[in-house]
C-alpha cells in the first residue's frame, strides 16, 4: 500500500467534480440551521456517521469486491489466448477499436449501486452520487487503469474501484470516502459562510480520528451482504437535497 | 483474460502492475465522427459572454451543428437567458453548476463540463461546435486546455480602456481577444485605438477583434473566426 | 419480558379479508377492530431493556390488512446491566394483497436502549403503506437510545433500506445533517408511484430508485410530522380511530 497514493485519491484537488456540491450544507445553511463553526461541527459529526459511514462501507465493498477475483470459469474458456500467459498486462481502458480484455476481472458491482440507490430515499442525492462517480472515474482513468463498472456508478463504488486500481486495500478506500464527506462540506462551509478557514481546519483535525473509526468499521464490514452494509440515514440531507433542487438560484449542484 | 493470469488472490498491498498507456485518452470513447470544435468564452462579469453566445447561436445555428454549455456563478441563469431568448433549442443548452467558483469548473477540475458535453454528444449525435461559456470571473480566468481547444476572450470598453494594457492570462493567451460593446466607447470616453495598440502589444499576432453587438446582430468578426475554424479542422465532415 | 404475535389476514374468496391467525401475549396483543383492521393493545408500558418482541404479519395473496396501535410506544430504560430492549417485525405482502402499517409513534424516553428491526417483503403486484414515526424525549426531555434498522424489499429486490440512530449514543444526531434539533421524525414508505413533492418545511415525498415513494418529515414535534404525512396516510386509510 502506497501512502502517497492514498493522499492521491484523497485529495480535494483531485479534478473529480467535487469542488461544485456542498455536500447538503448549502440547504442547512439556508434553513438557518448551520451559520458557524458550532453549527457545521454538528452537521459534520452527524453526516461522517451516517453518509459517511455508508460511503465509507460501500467504498470498502466496491475495493473488497475486486480484489482476488478471477473470472468464472465459463468466461476464462470463452477467451481466447490472445496473448502468451505472461504477456505484459493491458491497459484496462484501451485504446478504442482495441477489443483486449480488462486488466483483471471485475465481479457484477451492479448491487452495490443498488444498495445505495435503496439507502438513498432523495433523488438529487442519487443524482448528485452517480454524477460524482462518474466525474470521479474520469479522473481515475487518467491515473491508474480501471477496469470498466458503467458509465454512472454512485461515487463510492467508484472510489472503491478506484482505490483497488491504485493499488489500494478497503480500509484505505474507506478512510479516503469518509475523509471526502466531511473535507467536501467544510470547504462549502468556508466558501458559503465566510467561516475562518483555520478553525474550520481545526474542527477537520479533530474528526480525523473520527473518520479513521468510521472508515476501519466500515472496512470490517466490507465483505458482508449489500442488505447488511451500513444503512445509517440521516433525514435532513435527504429532505435538504429535495428543497435544494427546487431552488432557482444556488451555488453548489447539491 | 487468459486463464492463466490473475487466477491467484490479489493481496490489499499489492500493487496492480499496470498502467495506463501513455497517449491514451483518459476520457470516455469518443464517437467515430469526428468530434465537435469546442470553444471556450470567457471574461470578466458583464462583459458580454452570454450576449456573444446568442449571437453566435443566431448567427450559426443554422449551418453548424451546435451546442451551448454555461457555467454559472448562481445556477442555469445563463442557459435560462438562452433557452428564453430562442437562440436555439432547449436540448442544445446545459448548464454545469460551479459551487462558487467558476474558474475551477473550467479550469482546475473541468469534469462537470466535459460530461455536460459528453451527454451533449450522445443526445444530439454528432455536433461540430461546442461553445462553453464560463461564468463570469476575472481577468485571470482561462479555460483548460483539456476542455477546450479554442478560447474567446471577451472584454468590453466600459471596463475601461486600460484593461488590454493591464493584461492577465484572459487577454493575453486567449485564442481570439473580443473587445465589446464599442457602441460605448463615447459615453466611457474609452480610446478604441488606445485598446488595439495595448492588446497588439500584449498578444503579438494572435487576433483581437472590436464588436457591437447593438450595431451588429450576428457578431460578424467573431462568428467567422470560428467558420474558419470549424472549416480548417474537418474538412471531410462538412 | 419476551412476547410473539402473529397477524394473518387471507382473501376469503368472496372480495373481503379475513383473519386466519390473530394471537399474541403481553404486550404485544392484536385485537381485531375492524373488517380488516387489527389494533395492537400494549398489555404493559415498556419495551424496557431486556425485552425482545417479535411480530409477524402475513398478507395473502388478495387480502387487505391494516395494522395500527392504540397508543404509542414508549421505551424505558429498565435495568442497566441488560441489552437493548429489541422489537423485530417482519412482515410478508403477497401479489394482490394490500397492507397499510400505521402504528401509534415510538417516544424514546430519557435513558432508554431500544432497536427496532423491519424487515417487509412485498411480493410483485403487492401494496404496501408503511409509517412509522419516532419521537426523541417525552416533553422537555433528552432522548435514551433508539435505533431502527428498516428494510422494504419489494418484488426481491431491496427497494428502501434505512437506519436511524438518535440519543446519546448516536454522533451529531441533533445536528444539521440528521434532525437539526428536530424532536420528531415520520416516514412513509409506500408502493405507489409519482413525482416528488414537497409536503411542507421539512417534509418531502421522494420517489425511490425502485417502485416507490417515501415521505420522510422532521418537525419540532409530532404534530408538525402528522400534520405533513397524514394526508398521505389519510388518502388510503378509511377510518383510523381506534375501535372502543
Amino acid at each position: 500500500m502506497s501512502l502517497a497514493t492514498l493522499l492521491l485519491l484523497a485529495d480535494g484537488r483531485l479534478p473529480s467534480g467535487g469542488h461544485a456540491h456542498s455536500g447538503g450544507l448549502e440547504a442547512q445553511v439556508s434553513a438557518g440551521r448551520v451559520g458557524d463553526l458550532d453549527g457545521l461541527a454538528g452537521f459534520l459529526r452527524g453526516k461522517l456517521a451516517t453518509s459517511g459511514l455508508v460511503a465509507a462501507a460501500f467504498a470498502a465493498a466496491a475495493c473488497h469486491r475486486t480484489l482476488g477475483t478471477s473470472p468464472p470459469a465459463h468466461l476464462a474458456r470463452a477467451t481466447p489466448p490472445a496473448h502468451p500467459p505472461r504477456a505484459t498486462p493491458q491497459p484496462a481502458h484501451p485504446a478504442r477499436g482495441d477489443q483486449t480484455p480488462p486488466l483483471y476481472f471485475v465481479p457484477d458491482i451492479s448491487d452495490l449501486d443498488q444498495g445505495l440507490d435503496a439507502r438513498t430515499p432523495s433523488p438529487a442525492l442519487r443524482k448528485a452520487s452517480r454524477a460524482q462517480g462518474r466525474a470521479l472515474l474520469r479522473a481515475g482513468r487518467a491515473m491508474w487503469a480501471i477496469p470498466e463498472i458503467g458509465r454512472e456508478p454512485h461515487q463510492p463504488v467508484a472510489l472503491g474501484v478506484l482505490a483497488r486500481a491504485a493499488g489500494l486495500g478497503p480500509l484505505e478506500a474507506a478512510v479516503a470516502a469518509a475523509h471526502g464527506t466531511v473535507t467536501g462540506s467544510a470547504s462549502a462551509g468556508v466558501r458559503l459562510l465566510g467561516l475562518d478557514p483555520y478553525a474550520v481546519h481545526g474542527l477537520l483535525a479533530r474528526l480525523a480520528p473520527d473518520c479513521d473509526r468510521v472508515a476501519a468499521s466500515a472496512a470490517a464490514r466490507a465483505g458482508d451482504p449489500v442488505d447488511e452494509l451500513p444503512a445509517a440515514g440521516a433525514p435532513l440531507l435527504d429532505i435538504g437535497a429535495e428543497l435544494h433542487a427546487t431552488w432557482e438560484v444556488r451555488l453548489f449542484a447539491s | 483474460m487468459h486463464p492463466d493470469q490473475h487466477t491467484h488472490a490479489h493481496e490489499a498491498d499489492e500493487v496492480p502492475h499496470t498502467h495506463p498507456e501513455p497517449g491514451v485518452d483518459p476520457h470516455l470513447p469518443l464517437p467515430d465522427a469526428p468530434r465537435a470544435l469546442r470553444i471556450g468564452i470567457g471574461g470578466p462579469v458583464g462583459s458580454g459572454k452570454t450576449a456573444l453566445v446568442a449571437a453566435l447561436c443566431r448567427a450559426l445555428g443554422d449551418e453548424l451543428r451546435l451546442a451551448v454549455v454555461t457555467n454559472d456563478i448562481y445556477t442555469t441563469e445563463d442557459a435560462d437567458f438562452l433557452k428564453r431568448n430562442g437562440v436555439l433549442p432547449v436540448e442544445r443548452i446545459r448548464a454545469v453548476e460551479t459551487g462558487c467558483c467558476p474558474h475551477t469548473a473550467i479550469r482546475d477540475d473541468i469534469s462537470a463540463n466535459l460530461d455536460a458535453v459528453e451527454d451533449l454528444e450522445d443526445a444530439l449525435g454528432p455536433l461540430d461546435l461546442v461553445l462553453v461559456e464560463s461564468g463570469g470571473d476575472n481577468l485571470t480566468a482561462t479555460f483548460s486546455k483539456g476542455l477546450i481547444d479554442q478560447q474567446i476572450f471577451v472584454v468590453d470598453v466600459a471596463g475601461g480602456d486600460k484593461v488590454p494594457r493591464k493584461g492577465g492570462p484572459g487577454v493575453t493567451t486567449a485564442d481570439l481577444l473580443v473587445i465589446n460593446k464599442t457602441d460605448l466607447a463615447p459615453l466611457v470616453s474609452a480610446d478604441l485605438s488606445v485598446m488595439d495598440r495595448d492588446a497588439k502589444a500584449r498578444r503579438g499576432e494572435l487576433p483581437t477583434v472590436f464588436l457591437s453587438l447593438v450595431e451588429d446582430r450576428a457578431a460578424t468578426p467573431v462568428a467567422d473566426w470560428i467558420r474558419s475554424l470549424v472549416a480548417a479542422r474537418v474538412p471531410a465532415a462538412r | 419480558m419476551k412476547a410473539f404475535a402473529r397477524v394473518a389476514a387471507e382473501s376469503d374468496g368472496r372480495g373481503g379479508t379475513r383473519l386466519a391467525e390473530l394471537r399474541g401475549e403481553s404486550p404485544l396483543l392484536p385485537r381485531r377492530t375492524g373488517a380488516h383492521r387489527v389494533h395492537l393493545v400494549g398489555g404493559a408500558a415498556g419495551p424496557l431493556r431486556g425485552d425482545e418482541l417479535r411480530l409477524e404479519i402475513a398478507v395473502g395473496p388478495g387480502a387487505t390488512l391494516e395494522v395500527l396501535s392504540v397508543a404509542a410506544q414508549l421505551a424505558l430504560p429498565g435495568r442497566s446491566h441488560l441489552p437493548a430492549s429489541r422489537y423485530e417485525i417482519s412482515a410478508s405482502v403477497a401479489e394482490g394483497g394490500e397492507l397499510r402499517w400505521l402504528p401509534e409513534p415510538l417516544i424514546a424516553a430519557a435513558g432508554c436502549d431500544h432497536v427496532t428491526v423491519t424487515h417487509v417483503d412485498v411480493a410483485d403486484g403487492g401494496h404496501l403503506l408503511w409509517r412509522d414515526d419516532l419521537v426523541c424525549g417525552r416533553h422537555g426531555e433528552d432522548p435514551g437510545d433508539v435505533r431502527t434498522e428498516t428494510t422494504v424489499r419489494y418484488a426481491g429486490r431491496t427497494l428502501y433500506r434505512h437506519d436511524l440512530a438518535v440519543g446519546p449514543a448516536a454522533p451529531g444526531w441533533s445536528g444539521a445533517a440528521v434532525l437539526g434539533g428536530g424532536r420528531a421524525l415520520g416516514t412513509v414508505v409506500m408502493t405507489t408511484e409519482d413525482g416528488p413533492a414537497v409536503l411542507g418545511g421539512d417534509a418531502v415525498l421522494m420517489p425511490l430508485a425502485g417502485p416507490g415513494m417515501v415521505g420522510i418529515a422532521v418537525g419540532a414535534d409530532i404534530r408538525q410530522v402528522r400534520a405533513a404525512l397524514d394526508p398521505l396516510c389519510a388518502a388510503r386509510v378509511a377510518v383510523a380511530t381506534p375501535a372502543g
